[in-house]
């Protein structure tokens, strides 16, 4: 064992309020579960897939825009070029996840294996904003994540399947801006984040670097490229105050 | 001809293999960060990241959508600054993004 340099740290526990706790804070992001399910479900009949598949999509991958751009993918009949297609989109997409939870260890580190890592299963852009929100406030109740992980779960799949058996009743996600809750939410959980323009330097560099990757290269590779290349700076940024 | 509680032989390997691939995203980066000591270096790069994730993700949606995104996520943010409240913040935002639209922008 090596000596706790973070000895001033909460501990990380469980408890039946932290679920109730992290449902609540995932209700403003429940609309855009549903808008966005939805649309999955009836596009999942356009490609052919059965209600048990579309549902087992949802269930396993857990994860939307990935779901989307999979499905931009498939083929009819299904062929190993497009699942090669299909798996490679989805990593590169998902590959966010790699970074949320590499930032959730010095949180939920001291808990056991044996609990945590069935929990990662249920990582979505909205819970891990969810329990960035809920350690920025001090807090190290891990039920949180688990309560809006499970929530979110369920209503993901639900939806799905509502959405692949009203089929081409798909909403238009654009009326009422709801194509725009996600980013207006990440946006509303960066404000706590803010200290200072001096500690800020890293998120610029994020972002212009997020913004030249999508402008040079197809697909969703900004996402990592922007996160990693603000993460990387900020280590190596002096720390001014 | 598609049963609807059917599961075709390939349809599931291609969703076995998008599960095992992001089970492995999920998984990996909180494993990797157990096995290398926390350096300070380290430690300032996590304390980087949440935000870089966030700007990393807005932006470029941003740029995509355009003045009504633009308006939206200024909108919510002034909010969230001045209130502190996350739902009064995305309805503020959503109003913002709604009457942009709605004036063509």
């Amino acid at each position: 064992m090596h000596p706790d340099p973070d000895a001033n740290e909460p501990v990380p526990y469980w408890s039946v309020a932290g679920l109730w706790l992290g449902i609540r804070y995932a209700l403003p992001l429940a609309p855009a579960a549903v808008i966005f399910a939805t649309v999955f479900g009836s596009i999942a009949v356009q490609k052919g897939l059965t209600l048990t598949e579309a549902a087992l999509m949802s269930a396993l991958v857990f994860g939307g825009v990935a779901q989307l751009v999979a499905l931009d993918a498939w083929t009819q009949p299904m062929t190993w070029e497009a699942i090669a297609a299909a798996t490679l989109a989805t990593g590169v997409v998902n590959s966010r996840f790699f970074l949320m939870n590499a930032s959730f260890r010095r949180w939920l580190g001291s808990l056991p294996a044996a609990q945590i890592y069935p929990m990662l299963l249920l990582t979505t852009d909205s819970s891990w904003i969810i329990g960035t929100r809920h350690q920025a406030e001090g807090g190290s109740n891990a039920s949180v994540l688990l309560g809006a992980g499970v929530f979110l779960w369920v209503l993901w799949v639900l939806t799905s399947m509502l959405g692949y058996l009203a089929g081409a009743l798909a909403p238009q996600p654009q009326r009422f801006g709801i194509d725009l809750i996600l980013p207006i939410v990440f946006a509303i959980m960066f404000v706590p984040l803010w200290r200072g323009t001096g500690r800020a330097i890293p998120w610029a560099i994020a972002g212009a670097v997020a913004l030249v990757v999508q402008h040079l290269v197809p697909g969703y590779w900004f996402m990592i490229a922007g996160a990693l290349a603000g993460a990387i700076s900020g280590g190596f940024i002096d720390e001014r105050n | 001809m598609n049963a609807t509680d059917s599961v075709h032989g390939i349809t599931l390997a291609a969703i076995l293999a998008m599960a095992g691939v992001t089970y492995l995203m999920r998984v990996s980066g909180y494993w990797l960060l157990g096995q290398v000591p926390i350096t300070a270096r380290l430690r300032r790069m996590l304390e980087a990241l949440p935000g870089s994730v966030m700007v990393a993700i807005v932006l470029p949606i941003v740029a995509k959508n355009g003045l009504p995104a633009f308006l939206a996520i200024g909108a919510a943010m002034l909010v969230m600054y001045l209130r502190r409240n996350d739902i009064i913040a995305l309805l503020a935002g959503l109003a913002a993004a709604a009457l942009a639209r709605g004036a063509g922008l």
